[in-house]
């Protein structure tokens, strides 16, 4: 059996509940990890050994007592936008630095209540707005698979602690691509579900009626498990789904007959280079080969989803962070009066790209612009909505990348923030339709540089409305084919031991 | 100044905005108590304190209860609201926003009739009413006299952040200072009987402030208006509106235009003075709260709500008058206590038309039961002795001449005492009125013959004697004599030799 | 200051309570403009009868019961706060809004 740290989340609640494994011993293997790797990786902002082991102590003593706990002993990152109490929790910004939790997201208690352990939490854009993790005021996270590149964002400390092997699991969030996007780049899975499926309560807003909470794992299996615990109705959260949740293990297929996927005509990747191309290719011909029927559909508003989510979510998030005013907690500079506080302390507490971002949003709302562009990219919105539509009556599922590029190197995009903006391209339309979708590895590129590293792909996968069970069934059965991380590791894996 | 200027008459145009905090339980988007004078910073939550992360649920009777306030105006409810999100920075308010309602009001329009203190007849059209959250509040500090102006800082307490709040905005239809009070007079009444608002000025639940302008007679145009604050009892609403309708026309007597802008009113020197100079244009960046989700106000809802909308001031003023004839004055001692005038009404109920009835009920609860009531310190509805039913009974029995005034009185004490009913105390106890001559000459007698001096003055020409020996008769008969016979039987033997 | 009908990043900064650096404002102008550009694409759709999306789940009436819940003690809610005095948190002077 491999060492307790390369084991998935499955197989430690499995050998936990078994008793085969202590939820201590499980935890003790990975805070081992976290020591020898972290020092290359940096995934976490800061560590929750004290929390993990009480909870490890209380883990093994349910299932001592004949209780069985679905992630029973299995090591958890917290992306630091989630609250977690009595836990240090900054959303990567200095406005927030120390500032200690008084409760815990929904989302995260649940994952505790059905065993995990939380190790620490995890490095991510500042306020989740950064699409490399490089936007993080307060650490550096490098990615497995060649610390000289980013890991991906926002969610770039979640994805490298589970790539890394620092953590089982990982909850991330996703606005517009910020699961998707850093799992690809990690070579893990990432799901972001349907809006309104995990409740946000908790979760420190960014663009309130775009975000929302994932798992990320390294199978589609425990991805599918984190995501049962996660998702139901939270009445703490008014935009979260009445609905029930179908469960998704069961429902996790081998095949894909029957299933109509389809390809979208405006995300050909013939631009994305020969190498990455190929690899798309290969990827929709496995899908083809598992038994879909591949189908081509259209999302002719997809060009317009980037100028969309510039405006709806930078407008959402200049309203979201005016509550970071020095005075009830966070950071305070203080001035001769309250304005001049406020202006103070947001300016040294905010980093550039959050300014950026509460600059277009505050335009974008403000007298005489209203309707040119906050209203316009609302009904922009319903375009996008309605593409899905007309596509999902053509096909079951839809393929496509999950970022326009493998990992780049640190400072590669730095000055120019539309070219940054553009990493999300594939995944912006799907977050503005409130879709659930996927990234599954789907293969590794060449970097290009003598010597230089083989980099994981991400191949999305997007199911209509409420229809996550449909693609972690179908992104299993394609992950089960493939195994391009199942039976492999990224270079950091392997050189420290 | 010249002696040939034209006297210009003058007609004030006022209208009222208010704010009313709503009688909940719980605040309008968390658990929180909604209760006043609670210690500093005590009811506080994440989500009234706008912790990173904390969502807003809306509070399900809050909506009701301005529904409600709607419909007791004969307002319209539309179909579909939504909460918007007012941006601006200020140290009460934590979320830096306030939820708000901006182009989609719960109500619009609606009309609040009211009397004057002749009893004559007013209305003023409301142009909305919309629901909102309180801030917390600001003590400004090392001014001396609690005055931002010259403070050195302040001290905030959020226990009031979140409280729902509903703004009442009138149309400019009101002509004078009386009238603002009367429309305010029968607003707060209108929440009083409705049971949504404790409507206390003292304690800030409810907040006016006041729009005047001034026009000349016949003049169909607004004048520039000046916005009043700080008048924090209905007194001070009408000395401020009338001390500023007073400048406005010396401004204008003196060649001068009036500004717009927001005046303070300082009660002590009864004076209004310029806040802020110049009345810049707000840009409060209003758009759809993305963390709520839009209300649809379906017809059974609102007419289920329509029933439970009782008995409105206007109403009850209006069956005072007519059913029980009572006088403006009688009628405005009474208003302001809805149970009593719930009382009243349900005891004039049993007897319908018949107006000496509800007279001799009104008169009976006017006079001794409220002093009753004031003896034992408490209200109609805080005893559950004395019913409706049992005040009819008195009533009736006293307007039949079954028992007399003295025996009524002291049934009613008995009644407040033990309860029961009247008649059948009567009835049990003997205690109906002697008006049985022939039973009442037998007392007579026996009173001639124990007072034999009193006889004597009597018919030695002192008239005044005969009072002695009526009470006497009333003694000895335990007050039950019909004391009108008892005195024709007195003056009949008296006038024997 | 203004550029013509584009992002007069003074303005936006002063409502945004943003203190920015001349080189910030110089860099943001920038920055931003070009943005709006890219978001100028939007003007070529035609959305005269498109209603705006502001959530994309259909929910309505999301509403909770009065009733209440245990509040965090002055302790928990204060401890946070960057200056406080007694059981008040403490800001300097307000000047009344000079927007
Ligand atoms: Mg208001
Ligand atoms: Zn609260």
């Amino acid at each position: 059996m491999s060492a307790l740290y390369q084991r998935s989340a499955t197989q430690i609640a499995a050998a936990v509940n078994a008793r085969e494994v202590s939820a201590v011993e499980v935890l003790g293997a990975h805070m081992a990890r976290i020591e020898r790797v972290e020092p290359s990786i940096g995934a976490f902002l800061s560590l929750t050994a004290d929390l993990a082991r009480e909870q490890a102590r209380r883990v093994d003593e349910a299932v001592a007592a004949g209780k069985r706990l679905p992630l029973a002993g299995v090591p958890v990152a917290v992306k630091d936008n989630m609250c977690l109490q009595g836990t240090v929790t900054t959303a990567g910004s200095k406005i927030l630095a120390g500032w200690v939790a008084p409760y815990t997201a929904t989302a995260v208690a649940r994952l505790l209540e059905a065993g995990c352990l939380p190790v620490g939490k995890a490095n991510l854009d500042e306020f989740a707005m950064g699409s490399s993790c490089e936007n993080s005021a307060l650490g550096v996270t490098r990615n497995p698979w060649d610390t000289d590149r980013v890991p991906g964002g926002s969610s770039g400390g979640s994805v490298a602690a589970v790539a890394a092997g620092e953590a089982a699991l990982a909850t991330a969030s996703d606005t517009g691509g910020s699961i998707r996007e850093p799992a690809a780049f990690c070579g893990v899975v990432g799901m972001k579900p349907t809006y309104g499926r995990i409740s946000r309560y908790g979760l420190i807003a960014f663009a309130s009626s775009l975000d929302q909470i994932g798992p990320i794992a390294r199978t589609v299996e425990d991805a599918a498990a984190m995501y049962g615990v996660m998702a139901g109705h939270d009445p703490m959260d008014a935009t979260s789904l009445p609905r029930p949740v179908e469960p998704t293990l069961p429902a996790l297929r081998t095949d894909l007959r029957g299933l109509r996927v389809g390809l979208v005509r405006e995300f050909d990747t013939k631009d994305l280079g020969e190498e990455i191309d190929a690899a798309y290719r290969r990827a929709y011909a496995q899908l083809a080969a598992l038994g879909a029927e591949i189908v081509d559909v259209a999302l002719p508003h997809a060009e317009y989803g980037l100028a969309t989510y510039y405006l709806i979510a930078p407008a959402e998030a200049s309203s979201n962070l005016a509550r970071f005013d020095g005075v009830r907690y966070g950071l305070r500079v203080d001035g001769a009066n309250v304005q001049e506080m406020y202006g103070k302390t947001r300016a040294a507490g905010f980093g550039p790209e959050v300014k950026r971002r509460i600059l277009i949003g505050t335009y974008a709302l403000s007298s005489g612009y209203y309707d040119a562009y906050y209203v316009r990219a609302q009904k922009a919105r319903t375009l996008t909505a309605g593409d899905f539509e007309r596509a999902f009556a053509a096909c079951d599922l839809i393929a496509c990348p999950a970022a326009s590029s493998p990992a780049f190197e640190f400072g590669a995009k730095s000055d120019d923030p539309v070219s940054m903006y553009l990493m999300d391209y594939y995944t912006i339309p799907m977050s503005l339709a409130g879709l659930p979708a996927l990234s599954v590895p789907c293969g590794f590129v060449r970097d290009g540089s003598p010597g230089g590293r083989e980099l994981p792909l991400g191949l999305q996968l997007v199911a209509p409305l409420y229809e996550e069970a449909r693609l972690f069934a179908a992104a299993h059965a394609y992950e089960q084919a493939t195994r391009y991380t199942l039976d492999r590791q990224p270079p950091v894996v392997e050189s420290v031991r | 100044m010249s002696g040939t200027m034209v006297e210009q008459t003058y007609e004030a145009v006022i209208g009222i905005e208010c704010h009313v905090e709503l009688k909940t339980a719980s605040k309008m988007f968390c658990g929180c108590r909604n209760e006043f004078g609670g210690e500093p910073n005590t009811q506080l939550c994440p989500v009234c304190l706008a912790l990173p992360g904390a969502l807003p649920v809306p509070n399900r009777v809050a909506v009701e209860h301005v529904v409600r306030a709607g419909l007791a105006c004969g307002a319209a409810i539309p179909s579909f609201s939504k909460f918007d999100r007012k941006n601006y920075f200020y140290p009460d308010m934590p979320k830096d926003y306030q939820i708000s309602q901006f182009d989609m009001p719960l109500v619009s329009g609606g009309v609040v009739r009211f009397r004057r203190e002749d009893g004559s007849e007013g209305s003023c059209r409301l142009t909305r009413i919309h629901l909102e959250e309180d801030t917390g509040k600001s003590t400004h500090m090392g001014s001396g006299d609690g005055r931002i102006a010259g403070s050195t800082h302040s001290l905030v307490d959020f226990n009031r952040a979140g409280v729902p709040l509903m703004e009442v905005v009138s149309e400019p239809e009101l002509r004078s200072a009386e009238d603002a009070v009367a429309f305010l007079e029968y607003l707060r009444l209108t929440f009083l009987y409705l049971g949504i608002s404790d409507v206390k000025m003292e304690e800030g639940s409810l907040r006016c402030d006041a729009n005047v302008s001034i026009r000349p007679v016949g003049s169909t145009e607004f004048g520039t208006k000046t916005e009043i604050k700080n008048m924090n009892s209905f007194r001070s609403v009408w000395r401020a509106i009338q001390s500023e309708i007073e400048r406005q026309r010396s401004v204008l007597a003196e060649g001068g235009r009036v500004a717009q802008e927001t005046r303070g009113w300082d009660e002590a020197n009864g004076i209004t003075h310029s806040m802020r100079s110049k009345e810049q244009a707000h840009d409060y960046r209003y758009f759809p709260d993305p963390d709520l989700v839009p209300l649809t106000l379906e017809a059974a809802w609102v007419e289920d709500l329509r029933a439970k909308t009782g008995l409105i001031p206007i109403a009850a003023y209006e069956r005072l008058e007519r059913a029980c004839g009572l006088a403006p004055a009688q009628i405005r001692q009474l208003l302001g206590d809805p149970a009593l005038v719930r009382f009243l009404l349900q005891t004039v109920d049993m007897r319908p038309d018949d107006v000496a009835f509800a007279q001799a009920a009104a008169n009976w609860l006017l006079g001794d039961v409220l002093r009753m009531l004031n003896e034992r310190g408490v209200s109609i509805d805080g005893q559950r002795t004395l019913t409706a039913q049992a005040l009819a009974e008195c009533a009736e029995l006293a307007m039949a001449g079954a028992i007399t005034s003295k025996t009524a009185k002291e049934l009613l004490e008995r009644v407040m005492a033990e309860g029961g009913s009247p008649k059948e105390i009567v009835a049990r106890e003997g205690l109906a009125q002697l008006s049985d001559p022939s039973m009442i000459a037998g007392i007579v007698d026996q009173v001639m013959a124990a007072n034999a001096k009193s006889v004597a003055d009597f018919q030695a020409g002192k008239e005044n004697a005969i009072k002695a020996l009526v009470g006497q008769v009333m003694k000895v008969s335990k007050g039950k004599a019909n004391p009108q016979l008892a005195e024709s039987l007195l003056r009949e033997r008296l006038k024997q030799p | 200051m203004s550029s013509g009908s584009g992002i007069d990043v003074r303005y936006v900064a002063r409502l945004a309570r943003l203190d920015l650096t001349e080189e910030e404002a110089t860099l943001y102008q920038r920055q931003l403009d070009r943005l709006l550009e890219h978001v100028e694409s939007l003007q070529r759709l035609d959305v005269g009868r498109v209603a705006p999306t502001a959530q994309v789940v259909p929910l309505t009436n999301v509403l909770r019961d009065d009733v209440t819940c245990p509040s965090l003690d002055r302790a928990q809610a204060m401890a946070g706060a960057p200056a406080r005095e007694g059981a008040f948190f403490r800001v300097s002077r307000i000047i009344e809004e000079q927007e």
